[in-house]
């Protein structure tokens, strides 16, 4: 629960700090110190359970939520050793970074945006080192990329900003992809994605004919996150971001997740030539590239940056030697690490803070003007450089010692390099340090002074921190370091000593080699070289990883445009044609179309049937060729198959389907002729006087081709199914028994729409009524074209005497007179049938859909006879409310299920004994079906009248026509 | 019969996928109306050919399924016929609104010549 709280704590305080004011800074300094503090403390609680056995294992803290269990994915949460020491360093600099930038950042700067991303950092930070789970642990990797993505482009207004943090997200983000295949590949070695079965099943994983892919995908995705050889490209432009930012991010957490990792699949992963060279060398080249590079920096940062990639390149060759004894002294250096790191950033951030610039050949002498931070800073770049009785000096001659170990007698090059790569660092500590003496620089953009107490108290901490574990390593960080080390390696741990002092031996002549050599190698850089005066890295300025990844990503986007060029249209008819090709292809190449086919002879002729269906093929196949140049004959012609089909289910038993087809037709009908007055007039090309281009010839025949092989293919497979007997034993013969019985109607199929499946019925009312409206608001914005708009030819004919009528005098002295009689008459009528229909629909064809088509006919009637003016004026109709009605109806019904303990929608049929008309049988499927006429009825009135009121608007609009009224609720 | 209602489905199929792909909006929405038939009859045929054998369980008492049409592809298609109504208005009203916004009734807003 305490690791729950751990990691939801930054998160919500992330939350919150988003949404407090631009200008507290001082609140939100205090809620992500605060929230930081608590969790350092938590963590520092769970101690003694961590490092409970005396002997061998530790004790492993767990909190695990099931999420699907049945696949092995759960929310785990676990901490041991390694994963309190990561926890401890991150909430701990953590803390200190929030303390010291309350002080850095400008007041110009927007504070909630800053501490909400630094608290979602900490949070996927501790998420990785948390997780228990190895798909949780990459979701976690990638939040962190994302995250760090937000704080390194904080100062989103710079280019560099903006540069960097892309760069960072794109090489994190693309190793955290690897890493993500590289976890699934482990996870289906092993047989589940739970770290505590994956630590122990290190000899299957080595053994497995996988092993070596599963390696290289999980080392990129350590590699690039922690900055190693060639990726290590990205994380001197990720000092764009604001100092306490660098200082966090590339000391204690994002770069230092990439050797986690490799730390906690140790176990697992670790022990073959395969992990030694490929780790091992990545290690061993950023080490010393890292190194050298460093020196020529000119920006204080960019010294740090390099000199980061140069450590971590030490701890991951130390990771790769592999012995039990360097993972040891990986882990000891990564604490040590962090330590002097972090306070480096802010001793540099302090500089910059102080005197504008970062440039080292501008600065000089600061020491007169910042003692404390000089000596602070000093202090920590001694450590740095490996200088005696400092952290630094320890974690180093233990990587000398291993360096000499996995050479032995024969092979010295590791320790060679190892030298050199101490030469190196006490190099670029001489030239960061070189900053505080001499003479004060007089061109500084500022000038400085020591900055506010507490700005110097996160380094000052720090610094102690690094002289305590100097001196005194034993008593300090000995027992944490080896929980750590127990929880990584177990029964494996080795027998090593903290002491300052091993007496005189190789590591410490290397050494002193090395504090020696470096200090040489600077005075001969400075005197000798010119290194001020250098303005690029020798020998090592071809490979420039930037320029590389740059070229990538314009070829990676040229490819692309060039394939969606060749690939993608936007055009609709390509597109229809793909799919329509696609869906006759892919079931021929499934199935053998050959054996499907089989001709019975039994089966009843109809010549009455045959008869309907010529019409309606007829009618079908003159839509098709209609629809160009006339649409009102289409759209009859379309009419009619509907009529057909119609038909066709009365005739087949279906009875309510053929209800349904009759009203929805005639609805259809109505809502396209409304539809057909805002297109265009189309000419034939006999009236234009233009022939088709053999081109469109060409594509007419293709069309063609597909469509009657489409149509061809449908028959068959209809054939084929209809020849064969329907299987026995389907689910329709439970619905067909228990129709009455349980559902309490002997209609099945309106049983079936409002008792069985009536999550179903719901759902798609729901639809009716989201298109409804989705239709209402689209044609409140609705423009016509220009032509469209004036009164169409037909109605202005000077002839006819119907065109100077309004639609209201049309029928009340008009032409309209005799329909509008027998119309009007027949709205009762109609209404009657609609509530006939309702009310049996339970037991005999009819139901809510059917009814509430019919009244909606009803009313649309007189819609078409009266217009629009005289039914608003006469009818109060209000198709919302009768949506909202009707699903309040059908919920509600679904909620009173409810509310007597049974799951939602269930049906209850009451028996109520009324004393004229006997024993009535009453299910609460009756008010669902209510509910249903309801929708039906408001969202079909709702889209029909919508679409009619575009006619009275339009009219209103460019010709104030003083025959046409204006009435209508479109009246904006 | 079996071979009737086979071909039906069939014609009607094929003009509504030559509609489809025709390059006029009316064109493709009567394509989507022929289409909608065919694909309805084509899910309603599932329960087979049963003539006079409405689904409507009156009698009561023990009911033999055998003697009644499939009711399951049925309520299917009812639902599927007024889904089709809706989604037909919906491509209308998309219809005559690109009609004016883009001044063609042209599927992708443009001729194709221009």
């Amino acid at each position: 629960m305490l690791l729950l709280l751990l990691i939801l704590m930054p998160v919500l305080g992330s939350i919150v700090a988003a949404l407090m004011p631009a200008n507290a800074r001082n609140r939100e300094a205090w809620l992500a110190g605060g929230i930081a503090f608590t969790g350092l403390l938590i963590t520092a609680y769970l101690y003694p359970q961590i490092s409970l056995g005396d002997l061998g294992e530790g004790g492993i803290v767990r909190y695990q939520l099931d999420w699907m269990p049945q696949y092995g994915l759960n929310f785990v949460l676990r901490m041991d050793g390694l994963a309190w020491l990561f926890s401890m360093l991150i909430l701990g600099i953590g803390v200190l970074v929030v303390i010291y930038a309350r002080y850095y950042m400008s007041p110009n700067d927007p504070v909630p945006r800053f501490f909400s991303f630094l608290l979602a950092f900490m949070a996927s930070m501790l998420g990785v080192v948390l997780s228990g789970n190895l798909i949780q642990l990459v979701v976690f990797w990638e939040l962190t990329s994302l995250t760090s993505f937000l704080l390194i482009g904080y100062w989103h207004h710079r280019a560099d900003a903006r540069r960097g943090a892309r760069m960072a997200f794109t090489v994190t983000a693309t190793g955290g992809l690897c890493l993500l295949v590289g976890v699934l590949m482990l996870g289906h070695i092993v047989g589940s994605y739970s770290l505590d079965v994956v630590l122990v099943s290190g000899d299957i994983i080595r053994a497995h004919p996988w092993y070596l892919p599963t390696l290289v995908l999980v080392a990129l995705g350590a590699l690039t996150k922690s900055a190693q050889f060639p990726f290590h490209f990205w994380l001197p432009h990720a000092m764009a971001a604001p100092t306490p930012v660098s200082a966090f991010l590339h000391s204690a957490t994002m770069v230092k997740a990439g050797i986690f990792l490799l730390m906690r699949l140790w176990p697992s992963l670790s022990g073959t030539p395969e992990w030694t060279w490929i780790i091992g060398g990545a290690g061993l080249c950023t080490l010393l590239i890292g190194a050298f590079t460093a020196i020529f920096q000119h920006d204080l940062k960019g010294l740090l940056a390099y000199s980061t990639i140069s450590h971590l390149g030490l701890i991951t060759l130390l990771l790769g030697i592999g012995t039990p004894l360097a993972m040891v002294a990986a882990i000891f250096h990564t604490l040590n690490h962090a330590t002097f790191k972090a306070s480096l950033f802010m001793s540099a951030g302090i500089i910059d803070h102080e005197s504008g610039t970062r440039d080292m050949r501008k600065l000089r002498g600061l020491y007169k003007v910042l003692p404390y931070t000089a000596t602070l800073a000093i202090v920590a770049s001694a450590a740095m450089a490996g200088v005696p009785l400092l952290n630094g000096f320890l974690s180093k001659e233990m990587f000398f010692a291993e360096a000499l170990a996995v050479g032995s007698a024969r092979n010295w090059s590791m320790s060679a390099a190892a030298v050199l790569m101490g030469i190196f660092s006490v190099a670029y500590s001489l030239r960061f340090i070189y900053v505080f003496f001499g003479p004060l620089a007089t061109d500084l953009p500022k000038q400085p002074h020591e900055p506010p107490r507490w700005m110097r108290f996160p380094v000052e901490l720090l610094v102690l921190g690094c002289l305590v574990v100097g001196v005194i390593p034993g008593l300090s960080v000995g027992p944490f370091l080896n929980t750590a080390v127990t929880s990584v390696l177990g029964e494996q741990t080795p027998y090593y000593s903290l002491a300052v002092w091993h007496g005189f031996n190789l590591p410490l002549l290397m050494s002193a080699m090395a504090l020696v050599g470096g200090v040489l190698f600077y005075i001969w850089l400075r005197t000798r070289y010119g290194l001020i005066q250098s303005s690029r890295v020798p020998f090592l300025h071809h490979f420039n990883g930037k320029q590389a990844y740059e070229s990538t990503m314009l070829r990676i986007s040229s490819i692309a445009a060039v394939l969606e060029k060749l690939l993608s249209t936007r055009r609709i008819q390509p597109q229809l044609l793909l799919m329509i090709v696609l869906l006759l292809v892919v079931p021929l190449l499934i199935v053998r179309p050959v054996s499907l086919l089989t001709f019975s002879s039994g089966g009843e002729f109809s010549p009455l049937f045959a008869g309907l269906w010529a019409i309606g093929a007829i009618c079908a196949l003159a839509a098709a060729w209609q629809a160009k140049y006339h649409r009102l004959a289409a759209l009859s012609l379309v009419g009619g198959v509907g009529i057909v089909v119609s038909i066709t289910f009365l005739w087949l038993s279906a009875p309510d389907l053929a209800l349904t087809q009759l009203m929805v037709e005639t609805v259809t009908t109505v809502l396209i002729l409304l539809g057909l007055r805002w297109l265009p007039a189309r000419k034939t090309p006999k009236e234009l006087n233009i022939r088709a281009t053999r081109l469109s010839w060409l594509r007419r025949s293709r069309d063609m081709v597909v469509a009657i092989i489409a149509g061809l293919c449908m028959t068959i497979v209809s054939y084929a199914v209809l020849v064969r007997s329907a299987p026995m034993g389907g689910i329709s013969e439970f619905f067909m028994a228990r129709a009455l019985t349980e559902g309490g109607g002997s209609n099945v199929v309106n049983v079936l729409l409002v008792d069985f499946r009536n999550f179903d019925t719901l759902g798609e009312v729901a639809v009716l009524a989201i298109v409804a409206l989705t239709v209402y608001a689209l044609l409140r914005r609705f423009r016509p074209a220009p032509e469209s708009v004036p009164i169409p030819a037909q109605q202005t004919n000077s002839v006819d005497p119907a065109a100077g009528q309004t639609p209201t005098q049309q029928v009340e002295r008009g032409y309209l007179m005799v329909p509008s009689v027998y119309l009007r008459l027949l709205l009762p009528i109609m209404v009657v049938i609609a509530a006939y229909f309702f009310i049996r629909g339970h037991n005999l064809p009819g139901g809510g859909f059917v009814a509430g088509l019919t009244f909606a006919v009803a009313i649309i009637v007189q819609y078409m006879l009266a217009g629009t003016s005289w039914v608003e004026s006469h009818l109060r109709l209000q198709p919302h409310r009768w949506i909202a009605f009707g699903i309040i109806t059908a919920c509600a019904t679904g909620l009173g299920a409810w509310w007597f303990g049974h799951p939602f929608l269930t049906t209850h049929t009451a028996h109520i004994t009324l004393p004229v008309l006997g024993e009535i049988h009453l299910p609460s499927a009756f008010i669902f079906d209510l509910g249903v006429f309801g929708v039906v009825v408001g969202s079909t009135i709702l889209i029909l009248v919508a679409l009619a009121h575009q006619s009275v608007r339009s009219h209103r609009l460019p010709i104030s026509n003083a025959t046409i009224p204006t009435v209508g609720k479109e009246a904006n | 019969m079996e071979a009737v209602i086979a071909i039906a489905i069939g014609i009607m199929f094929g003009a509504g996928v030559w509609l489809i792909l025709r390059p006029r909006t009316f064109q493709v929405i009567t394509g989507l109306l022929l289409i909608s038939y065919a694909v309805n009859l084509f899910i309603f045929i599932m329960g087979r050919i049963s003539i006079n054998q409405a689904p409507l369980t009156l009698g009561g008492g023990e009911i033999d399924p055998a003697l009644y049409a499939d009711p399951l592809p049925q309520a299917l298609v009812l639902t599927a016929i007024v889904i089709g109504f809706a989604t037909t208005a919906l491509y209308l009203v998309v219809m005559i609104g690109a009609r004016g916004l883009t001044g063609t009734d042209h599927v992708d807003g443009k001729e194709m010549d221009k």
